[in-house]
This record gives C-alpha cells, sequence and structure tokens, in this order.
C-alpha cells in the first residue's frame, strides 16, 4: 500500500474542503454570527494544519497507484472529509453532540438530506450555507473536483482512473474524452451551469437569495436538506414545480448532457436508461395522482394539487433527493409502496443521485430474462446486451455481486438500527432511506419528523450506510476488509 | 493533438506512454477489452473496443476530429486497411502505420495513391538496423548517429578494468588523447548530467558524443576492442534475424542462424543463400558448443523469449565472445539488466517509437521542427537534432555570450563536413546541424526552444 500517496491525496482534499469553508465564513461574518465565525475559524486552523502536516509526512511518495490505492483513497477521503466537516457544527453549538453532527455532515456529503436539526430556520446562517453546500460538493465528488483543478504532468497519470471508478456511480464509468481532467472539468462545467440555471428560476419566485442558493444546492446534489423545517411544503407552487423538474434533471446520467453539447440529440434519446428512467417516473406520478385524488380534496384543497405533489414527491425520490412538499405518510398503501421502489431504484448511473441505479435495475432484468430463456434452450448463446452494444460479462457478474452486497448490507443495518425498538415501517424505511441517499422514511423518520431520537449506535450505522451507499458500497467495503491492509 | 491508436500490443502501447506523457489526448483502439482495462488504468487514456479498421469503431473513436491514426496491430492488412479507412472518413487525417512485410512497404511508397498512408514503421527493421551499426563498431552498447551520420552518441559503460573508471570529467581529454564529451550519465538508474568535477565510477554508463570520424580513435585509446566483427551467430530465426542477416551479408559477414523450427529453417535457407542456417534448440548449451560459440566475434540473441535469449547471452559472455547483443521484447525498465553481462540490449518497440514521437513533434510545428529525436539513458534523456535556419534567434552570437535554458546541453554543431563539439566560441550559421541533449521530456519544439 503507498500510504505516501493516499497522504499527499488526503492533504489536498483537506486543503480544498479549507478554501470550500470560506464562503460559510463569509456569510457567518456578513450575518455578525460570533459563535460560527468563531467555530469556523477553529475548523479552519485544524485543517490548514492537518493538511499541512500530511503534504510535509507525504512529500515523496512513490509512484504506485493501483486499483487498491485508489479504491482506499477515496473511502478514507469521505470518511476524513466527513469527521473534519462536522465540526462546525460543533464549535459554534449549533449541534453541541459529535455524534450528530457526524451524521448531518455524512448526510450532507453523501447527498442525503436525512437531518438530526427540526428547525433550520434557527440555525446560523453560515451553517445552513455549509450544509447544503456539502451537498454539492458532495454530489458530483470532492475526487472529480481535486481530478479537474489537480495539474496535469507526471509520466502515468492513468491512476486517476481509479479514482473516477471508485468515486462516480454507476456499473460502468468511462471518461467522456480521453484526458482524465478534461473529462472532470466537463463534469463540474456542466454541474455548475445547471446549478446557476437552477438558481436564477429559483430568484425569480422571490425567494430570498441564501435560501435559494441552499435550495439549489440541494437540488443539484441530489441532496434534500431543507432550508425551512416542513422542507418545502410552504413554497409556492412555482418553486415547487421548478424544484421537480430540476431535481429529475439532476437525476439523469450527465454523460447524456455531454452529448446534447455535442449536438448527438438522437443518441440521447436512444439511450435506453434515459427511457426507462423517465417511463417508471411518469407510470409512479400518474399512478400515484390518480390514487390520491380522492384524498387529495380533503388534504390540500383542490384536486390539481394531487398531480403536483405526486410529481414532486416523485421526482424528489426517484432522484433521492428528499424534499418533501407533502407528507406520503398519510397517503393510501399503494402510493407508498410505490415511494418505498422508488428509494431502491434511484436514479440514473452517471447523475448526483443514489440508490440502486436505473442502469443496474435494467442490467438485472436483462440478465434474468437471459438466464430464464436459458432454461428453455440451453445451448443457445445468448448475450445482454445495451444500446445495441454487448455488455461485457464481468459488467454482469459485478452488478449480480453489487445486488447481493447491498441486500446483505440493508439486513444487517436493519438488524442494528431495530435495537432501538422502532416499528418495522420506521426502522426499515432508515436503513433505506439512509442507504439510497435520500433523507426523509416514513412513519417516525417520516417528511414530517427527523433522526434526532435515534440512538448514537443508529446514527453511526446510518452514517456508514450513507457512506456505502454514495460510494457503491465496495469503496467502504474494501476498508473493513484485512486484506487490503496487508502487505502485498 | 487527438490521436488514435489502433493495436494495444507492446508497440501501441509504448506509444501510448510516450505520447500520453507529452499530453496529446489518445484514443486507443482494441479487440480485447481486457487488454483496454490495463491500458486506461495506466494512461490517461480513452478505450474503444472493435476492429480497427471498421468504419463504425473508427467513428466511434471521434475520427472526425482526429488528426492522426496510428495502426500498429500485428496484421500488415489490418493496419493498411485501417489507415485507408480512417483516411477515407477523414481525408485531413495523417496516418502512420506498422509494415513489416518489404514488399507491401515498397509498393505503399510507390502507389500513393492508393495506399494513403503518411508514415510506416517496421520495429524488426529498425532493430536489425541498430544492430548491424552495432556490430561495425563493436565495444558500443548502444550507437546514436545524427546530421547524417557526421555526429554519433554512444553508450559505454564503466567496468572495473576501463581506463576511464575514477577519472573526473574534467580529465577526459587527456586519457582518451581524442576531444568527446559526455552529456550524459546513467548512475543506478538514475540519469545524471554531469560537470567537470564528475568523476566516473564502476557500473555507470555513459553518453558520449564525438564525431563519427573520431569513433575508431575513440574505441583504440580505450583499449574497449580492435578487432573487426567477421563471425556472426544470430539465435533465432524470425523476422529480425532475416533483416539482420541480409544487412551483414552485405557487409560481408559471415552469418550462422540457430533455428528450431524445421520448417523456418528451410524457408531461411531459401531466403539467405549465403547464410548458413542451422537446424537446432538454440537453448541447449550443447548445441550452442557444437557451433562454437566461444570461437564467435559476435553473438546475437534474436529468440522470441526474453529469458532465453538473456540465458544465451550470459553464456556467451561467460564463453568471453567479445559483442553480446540481446534482444529484450518486454523490457520497459532495463536497469536491472545492468548487474547481468548482457552486452548491448534492444528493445524494438522503444526504437521505433521515437520516430513516431518526432513526426508527432513535427506536426505540431511546421517550422523549424527536429529532424530526428533519440531517448537515451533509458528514456530520461533526449538528444535532438535540429537544423539552423533564418528563423533561429542568436545566430552569429558565440556560445559563451548566449543564454541557455537549465537542462539543455549542447552536444554538437556540425557546419558542412565539419563536425566540432561546441566550445565557447563556436556559433551558429544557417545550415548547421545542432544535436542538442535535454533532460526534459517534449520542452523542446524547435531549435529556439533552447534558449532562455
Amino acid at each position: 500500500m503507498n500510504y505516501k500517496m493516499i497522504g499527499r491525496f488526503l492533504s489536498q482534499i483537506i486543503a480544498i474542503e479549507a478554501v470550500f469553508l470560506l464562503p460559510a465564513l463569509g456569510i457567518s461574518l456578513g450575518y455578525g454570527e460570533d459563535r460560527a465565525v468563531t467555530g469556523f475559524l477553529y475548523t479552519f486552523a485544524i485543517m490548514a494544519a492537518l493538511a499541512g502536516i500530511l503534504y510535509l509526512l507525504c512529500r515523496r511518495a512513490g509512484k504506485l497507484f493501483s486499483a487498491r490505492e485508489g479504491m482506499v483513497c477515496t473511502g478514507v477521503s469521505w470518511i476524513v472529509l466527513s469527521l473534519l466537516g462536522a465540526l462546525p457544527f460543533v464549535f459554534c453549538g449549533a449541534i453541541p453532540h459529535y455524534v450528530d453532527a457526524f451524521f448531518e455532515i455524512v448526510s450532507g456529503f453523501t447527498t442525503t438530506g436525512a437531518s438530526v436539526v427540526a428547525v433550520p430556520e434557527e440555525l446560523p446562517r453560515g451553517i445552513l450555507y455549509w450544509r447544503s453546500f456539502s451537498h454539492w460538493l458532495g454530489g458530483m465528488g470532492v475526487l472529480v473536483f481535486l481530478l479537474a483543478i489537480a495539474p496535469t504532468g507526471g509520466k502515468d497519470t492513468g491512476f486517476t482512473m481509479h479514482l473516477l471508478r471508485a468515486e462516480s456511480p454507476g456499473p460502468d464509468v468511462g471518461k467522456l474524452v480521453p484526458k482524465m481532467k478534461n473529462t472532470a472539468m466537463i463534469l463540474y462545467v456542466i454541474y455548475v451551469v445547471m446549478t446557476v440555471i437552477n438558481l436564477v428560476f429559483l430568484l425569480f419566485g422571490d425567494m430570498p437569495f441564501l435560501e435559494a442558493l441552499c435550495t439549489a444546492f440541494g437540488t443539484a446534489g441530489t441532496g434534500g436538506f431543507g432550508v425551512y423545517g416542513d422542507s418545502l411544503t410552504s413554497c409556492s407552487p412555482y418553486i415547487q414545480w421548478v424544484t421537480t423538474v430540476f431535481m429529475f434533471l439532476f437525476g439523469v446520467n450527465f454523460s447524456c448532457y455531454y452529448l446534447l453539447l455535442l449536438r448527438q440529440i438522437k443518441a440521447v434519446f436512444r439511450d435506453e436508461e434515459l427511457r426507462v428512467y423517465l417511463a417508471i417516473a411518469i407510470v409512479s406520478m400518474v399512478l400515484i395522482a390518480l390514487n390520491i385524488y380522492d384524498k387529495a380534496s380533503a388534504l390540500y384543497g383542490t384536486g390539481s394539487d394531487a398531480v403536483r405533489h405526486a410529481a414532486f414527491q416523485v421526482s424528489s425520490i426517484m432522484t433521492t433527493t428528499g424534499y418533501t412538499t407533502a407528507d406520503y405518510d398519510l397517503w393510501p398503501a399503494l402510493s407508498k409502496g410505490l415511494i418505498l421502489m422508488l428509494m431502491v431504484i434511484g436514479a440514473c448511473a452517471g447523475s448526483t443521485g443514489g440508490g440502486f441505479k436505473v442502469a443496474r435495475v435494467l442490467l438485472i432484468f436483462k440478465s434474468l430474462r437471459r438466464n430464464t430463456r436459458q432454461i428453455l434452450n440451453p445451448n443457445k448463446v445468448q448475450l445482454v446486451r445495451n444500446n445495441g452494444r454487448t455488455v461485457d460479462e464481468k459488467v454482469l457478474s459485478n452488478t449480480n455481486a453489487y445486488l447481493a452486497a447491498y441486500v446483505i448490507i440493508i439486513v444487517l443495518s436493519y438488524l442494528l438500527v431495530s435495537l432501538d425498538g422502532h416499528s418495522v415501517e420506521t426502522t426499515f424505511s432508515a436503513v433505506l432511506c439512509c442507504f439510497n441517499n435520500i433523507g426523509p422514511g416514513m412513519d417516525a423518520v417520516g417528511p414530517t419528523c427527523n433522526f434526532a431520537h435515534m440512538s448514537d449506535l443508529s446514527k453511526l450505522v446510518l452514517s456508514a450506510d450513507m457512506l456505502a451507499g454514495r460510494l457503491e458500497i465496495f469503496p467502504v467495503l474494501l476498508l473493513l476488509s484485512r486484506t487490503t491492509w496487508k502487505r502485498r | 493533438m487527438d490521436i488514435i491508436i489502433a493495436g494495444g500490443g507492446k508497440v501501441g502501447l509504448t506509444l501510448a506512454r510516450q505520447l500520453a506523457a507529452e499530453g496529446h489526448n489518445l484514443t486507443i483502439i482494441d479487440q480485447n477489452p481486457n487488454v483496454l482495462d490495463r491500458a486506461t488504468s495506466r494512461f490517461d487514456a480513452i478505450a474503444v473496443s472493435g476492429n480497427c479498421a471498421s468504419r463504425e469503431v473508427l467513428e466511434r473513436a471521434g475520427i472526425g476530429e482526429a488528426e492522426l491514426v496510428i495502426a500498429a496491430t500485428g496484421a500488415d492488412e489490418l493496419n493498411l486497411l485501417c489507415c485507408m479507412t480512417a483516411h477515407g472518413i477523414n481525408p485531413n487525417v495523417h496516418t502512420i502505420a506498422r509494415i513489416r512485410s518489404p514488399e507491401y512497404a515498397e509498393q505503399i511508397v510507390t502507389m500513393p495513391q492508393v495506399f494513403p498512408v503518411s508514415m510506416t514503421f517496421n520495429p524488426e527493421k529498425q532493430a536489425a538496423l541498430e544492430i548491424e551499426r552495432l556490430l561495425k563498431y563493436p565495444g558500443f552498447l548502444r550507437r546514436d548517429t545524427f546530421a547524417k551520420g557526421k555526429t554519433e552518441i554512444v553508450e559505454l559503460r564503466i567496468d572495473s578494468k576501463s581506463k576511464l573508471k575514477d577519472v573526473a570529467l574534467s580529465e577526459l581529454s587527456g586519457v582518451v588523447k581524442c576531444k568527446v564529451l559526455v552529456c550524459a550519465v546513467l548512475r543506478a538508474g538514475q540519469a545524471i548530467a554531469p560537470s567537470g568535477t564528475f568523476v566516473l565510477r564502476e557500473g555507470d554508463r555513459i553518453f558520449v558524443t564525438a564525431p563519427t570520424a573520431t569513433l575508431a580513435q575513440l574505441l583504440k585509446n580505450l583499449g574497449v576492442i580492435t578487432r573487426r566483427v567477421r563471425d556472426v551467430l544470430i539465435c533465432g530465426g524470425g523476422t529480425m534475424s532475416y533483416y539482420l542477416a541480409k544487412l551483414l551479408e552485405d557487409e560481408k559477414m559471415s552469418v550462422r542462424i540457430l533455428e528450431k523450427d524445421e520448417r523456418r529453417c528451410l524457408q531461411m535457407a531459401d531466403w539467405l543463400p549465403e547464410a548458413s542456417v542451422i537446424h537446432g534448440d538454440c537453448s541447449s548449451h550443447a548445441t550452442l558448443e557444437e557451433q562454437g560459440i566461444g570461437d564467435c566475434d559476435a553473438v546475437v540473441t534474436l529468440t522470441g523469449m526474453d529469458e532465453t535469449n538473456m540465458v544465451i547471452s550470459m553464456y556467451a559472455a561467460s564463453r568471453g565472445v567479445g559483442q553480446v547483443i540481446t534482444k529484450l521484447s518486454h523490457g520497459e525498465n532495463t536497469s536491472i539488466a545492468d548487474s547481468m553481462a548482457l552486452g548491448s540490449l534492444i528493445v524494438p518497440r522503444e526504437l521505433c517509437s521515437s520516430n513516431i514521437v518526432r513526426y508527432v513533434r513535427a506536426m505540431e510545428n511546421q517550422v523549424g521542427a527536429a529532424v530526428s529525436i533519440h531517448s537515451i539513458a533509458d528514456g530520461q534523456v533526449e538528444a535532438i537534432e535540429f537544423q539552423v535556419d533564418e528563423t533561429t534567434r542568436n545566430r552569429g552570437v558565440p556560445l559563451k555570450k548566449m543564454k541557455l535554458r537549465p537542462n539543455v546541453l549542447l552536444a554538437s554543431i556540425a557546419h558542412g563536413t565539419q563536425t566540432s563539439l561546441p566550445g565557447g566560441d563556436s556559433e551558429f550559421c544557417i545550415g548547421d546541424t545542432v544535436v542538442v541533449v535535454t533532460s526534459g521530456r517534449g520542452i523542446l519544439h524547435q531549435l529556439n526552444d533552447i534558449f532562455a
């Protein structure tokens, strides 16, 4: 294991985090929040010292950097990022208990949006900004950001591929253009531009600037930390519709946007994953809207609100954002079932969303169909195709392994969290919505509640689930394996 | 520059490594997904799997925007077809094809309207040429020729008996009794740009610049070797052996080829009437002794197995053969071979890639581009040949008044038929050929880049 190289990466990651802390510090200064300012300053000092020490210790790093280092580097980076990112909450007294603060920032970086804060309006503005900004940074990935700004050079820079693979979601991660730096840049440029457009639309809806910025960050990263205690329930229908559309857009594979930029519009619409993603969303919206139509007049006043709420909730849950405009705990069983299903499916591969990913669902179904047909005609050679091209068997077996790991982690986490003694619905939905990076679950962790009442053990388990979900299990799982730390 | 490399074999990946280090946008095409997987984890490149001669695959690889296609698969026909297809889709693209068959290479040059190939390369032939040049002046590990054969950079190893052992560079000309310049020293795998006080040690590999005319004198004064090579034993009967035997026949050397495949032996004997082709297993010491390995002037090991080549070379060296040349197909880092008595090392894929790198750099700057580029000292140092023309700055200024970049050393100036090692009073004139040595990769694109 090339510890020095990992150390050098870590020092750069910490430095980036420290730089991104500055705007939050500025906002706190502007609002005159003295405790938050000192909190940020302490954190800043700790980060600078750590980054400096790591940099000095790991100046002369060897060149060796294999898949193992890439995985470990990604896993450790995210944990360190969260451990340090939690400090401002503790220092400024907003979330005095460290485990709570850790849960909150992990939920931020992994774009989950599960919160322990009941009334976000009472948080210092700088802290509110930092909390939402963590969504934005975590959405596209901090290592990808490092790849975008890091100077190119050195002999074999191809190893950066290991980092992209470890951090980007999806069964088959590839580059858009030959150079890693350019790929990372393109991804971030698309990300920034779309976030700015979203912000402008929100500002047109008369949302105050800071609130609009935080909401845009939450939408872009498909995070879901609300700036108000009731999420987006009390916002105008215009803002709710804008957010519905943008959440949906951020759940699309970013390579589709790159193809759009290249004017290969046909290729985008022929993309199977995008089609399935659209189909699932539309069918679920229609079903839920019909299902809640009768109740809508009683709950929300008019029937047309049913369509808006159905669309918003489907878009929010499927992209694993987790904003809400209606308490779906009050909806009929079919609607709740659909919501649970959407929680698991998640967004497209290569987007900022979480979940199992539509691409994987597609592959699982296709290989299931293949295996069924194989029984009928055992000698026929059958391949699984995606977008007209044969899918490599290695990708298929990785997808199956991912499904297995996914189920095992859910079962184990469920057992650990059930020690708290909540209802089955609460425990199960808490695990699902943390592991899939959504945010609100059902019952006691539903849209109108939060996670503050959970025990420390549950919070730690759920934090680990969130990290595993965001990094697609293996980088986190490998940290626990003894083979990883063995000398080769 | 956007470059497509077709074929992820040894040659293709060597090219990918060099071109990626120079910052080009690379797309690698190969049939085998595993090869591509490994390639993209090692180099900053994107991969496309499929047949490189198919229109669909080339389009997926972005042939529309590409400026250069290098077809480096193992099959000549596929390489040609790839270049033709690429040119058909994008007429502005430059194409380089790896062509091993001599017949094809000739008709590509004579029928340019049929074969849109800008350049061909042949690693086997290049290696054979290199070996021939080494055999002409035995004693050097490596020779690089510049300025149309008037200047050389040669590589020497300092062994325990060498006269150069423990000599400071400032006293060097006294020992060898002719003017030479040491432009780089490879010590323990690290290239060093030496100064006058630098003392040579046993085990160093030094790179010496000298006019070609003084080479023989240099060899004699060093006491390395005096005898001409007359009798060469080639182990292995591949394409490279054929090329080499052909070249050596022209030099009137007596050639023996050892090959274990009988049918191949018959074919070689048919092609090479002058050489004696021997059917036998060259990995057996008995066979080698039968052929009188100890009495050969030179042994060249060219079998397909690196390990076999190394063992035979070590055996030959232990039997007192003066000149041993070992081919390594896989050698990425030749520093481990330093401790073994393998003689000169030939890595075919490294040889051809410098030509292609030169072509790529010339595409980038049409004016004042390098005439040739040689990478020496395990690829850590580049020796580049430039032509002085009207655009060159500081013409007529004595060298001592020029300000040169760090890491840059002027190795020689060839003026007309006269080659000189640069001194303080040397100056550039139009038409001169200048050889520059640098340890920075890809920083010198034209001669003016050497000035600070």
